[in-house]
């Protein structure tokens, strides 16, 4: 246990030091690798903030429901009770048909026509306030609504809801393949980086592994520099976003305040923070495991 | 505790290095390779560290058949050596405390102990002074010896030297045969090739000799 513990801090010292020995190169990789992550992280945190934004739209009325014109208050009742006891209904309003009517009759356009009705065309009706401005949601209540008794008509006011969650599910797809592909960029340069401090310590490995040096031991110190250097360029990125994130709000308080609302853009969450800084690790200690690797089976198949 | 077994060896251009090599040897023994430049000196050291293999014939080093043996088990098998290369194999961006200290961190060795084990093999070959100093600010003759406290710091069963005094003068040849004589002595199998006929001579050794990659009668 002292052994492996004294190896592994012997590869860590080791790594630190080819870091502050090549600081520039260091710094550029780091920064590449930070861009190169804050790409796609950063149109994330864009699609998550207008998943909230379009989460804080309740104010406008979502699904309106009419009942069928022969329906009495016993039935009205009847479906204020199950909007009561509905969990997707965050509240409701009920619209009788004589205020209907005489919204109508407010109307200059309408008012001729109403009062020439010798009854009211009208139903009763409910608008109704989803609870969760998902589609699905939406879509779940419309469904269910349309079994209750009495129910002649339920108008889904959920378009722009819909358009909104498609688009935002194409931005999360595109976001995907653009990580993937940023991803394999952050494994290449690595693996790059990594190759360029093999060959400055060829005669280090070569002599190791002359005296007895296994492979994984040779590996460590690359992973830990590979991991570190994923990892710093994982915080370089999480930094980018920040530092935008910073600048965009500022134009943003602006903007709000002319529509008098108040709105940020959120960072990333700890959970999401850490998961990229997890990734980037991940990914940085394959793209060395891959070079040393590479390089290790170049030495083998060359000395028989 | 080394065996060759009609073993021959064919580099990749075609060319035989080694030809139907038979003979053996024992543990304690110190036995000298000699023979001319070319003659096949460190093929056959290289075949005993595993660093080439057989093309032809079995090598046994410790029972263990070198020509069959997995990739993987190689370097806990040359962790049983001590080896001084022909061309020295120095780290000089390391220090020679560092140069010396590198078997030890390979074979996770204790750190609390690996200090003293590094001065005591400096102590040896005569470097105990020059622990900070870098392998450029040595003469050839202490580069050799850094060399041979590298291979002893593992306290290996066997050492294998190529042309340990190759291009040193007399007297610094002398003082590593010295040095070799005494590891001898505490029960150190050596293998040592050489093409110094009149040290040959001095010390008077078993002797392999080999001749354009055979052995010569
Ligand atoms: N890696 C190699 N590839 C091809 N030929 C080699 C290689 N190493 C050595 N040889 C050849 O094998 C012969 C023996 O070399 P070597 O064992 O180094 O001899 P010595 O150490 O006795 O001078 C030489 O002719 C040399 O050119
Ligand atoms: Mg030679």
């Amino acid at each position: 246990m002292m052994a492996w513990l004294s190896i592994n801090f012997h590869a860590l010292a080791a790594t630190l030091r080819k870091l502050a020995g090549s600081p520039l190169s260091s710094f550029f990789s780091i920064c590449v690798i930070g861009i190169a992550l804050s790409l796609p992280t950063g149109i994330f945190v864009l699609l998550q903030n207008i998943e909230t934004l379009s989460g804080n739209f309740t104010g406008s009325p979502q699904i309106s429901l009419f009942l069928s014109k022969d329906a009495g208050s016993a039935e009205v009742s009847e479906i204020e009770k199950r909007l009561k006891g509905n969990p997707g209904v965050d509240h409701f309003r009920f619209v009788p048909k004589e205020e209907a009517l005489g919204e109508f009759r407010k109307d200059a356009e309408f008012s001729d026509v109403v009062t020439s009705l010798s009854q009211n065309p009208l139903p009763d009706a409910f608008v109704v306030f989803a609870r969760e401005n998902s589609a699905k949601n939406l879509e779940n209540l419309h469904q269910e609504m349309l079994k209750w008794p009495k129910v002649a008509h339920v108008q889904l006011d959920s378009n722009w809801a819909r358009k909104l969650d498609s688009f935002l599910k194409l931005g999360h797809v595109a976001t995907s393949i653009l990580a993937v592909l940023l991803g394999f960029a952050l494994i290449f340069i690595t693996f790059n980086t990594i190759r360029l401090q093999i060959l400055t310590q060829k005669d280090e490995i070569e002599v190791a592994k002359l005296i007895g040096a296994t492979n994984t031991f040779i590996r460590r110190p690359f992973l830990y520099l590979g991991a570190l250097q994923g990892l710093a360029g994982g915080i370089a990125a999480w930094g980018i976003i920040a530092a935008g994130l910073h600048f965009m709000n500022g134009a943003i308080q602006e903007l709000a305040e002319l529509y008098s609302t108040r709105f940020i853009l959120a960072n990333l969450g700890i959970r999401e923070s850490l998961l990229l800084f997890f990734l980037s690790a991940c990914l940085g200690w394959l793209g060395a495991w891959l070079s040393v690797s590479r390089h290790l089976w170049q030495l083998d198949s060359g000395s028989q | 505790m080394i065996s060759f077994q009609a073993v021959g060896k064919r580099y990749p251009g075609g060319f035989d290095a080694l030809k139907n090599i038979t003979f053996s040897i024992e543990r304690g023994e110190m036995v000298f390779i000699a023979g001319h430049s070319g003659a096949g000196k460190s093929t056959l050291l290289k075949l005993v560290a595993a660093i080439e293999r057989p093309t032809s014939g079995s090598i046994l080093v410790r029972d263990q058949n070198l020509g069959r043996m997995k990739r993987s088990a190689v370097p806990y098998l040359r962790r049983n050596f001590g080896l001084v290369f022909q061309d020295h194999k120095l780290l000089f961006n390391r220090t020679v405390f560092e140069n010396v200290f590198l078997p030890l961190q390979i074979g996770a060795f204790d750190p609390r102990e690996a200090g003293s084990r590094v001065r005591a093999a400096l102590d040896k070959v005569g470097l105990l002074g020059r622990e900070h100093a870098y392998p450029v600010e040595l003469s050839g003759g202490e580069q050799q010896r850094l060399c041979i406290a590298r291979a002893i710091v593992n306290r290996p069963a066997i050492l294998i030297a190529d042309e340990p005094t190759g291009n040193l003068d007399a007297e610094y040849s002398g003082i590593i045969m010295d040095m070799f004589k005494s590891f001898n002595q505490v029960g150190v199998t050596l293998l040592v090739s050489t093409h110094d006929e009149a040290m040959l001579r001095k010390l008077r050794p078993r002797v392999i000799t080999l001749h354009q990659g055979e052995l010569a009668p």
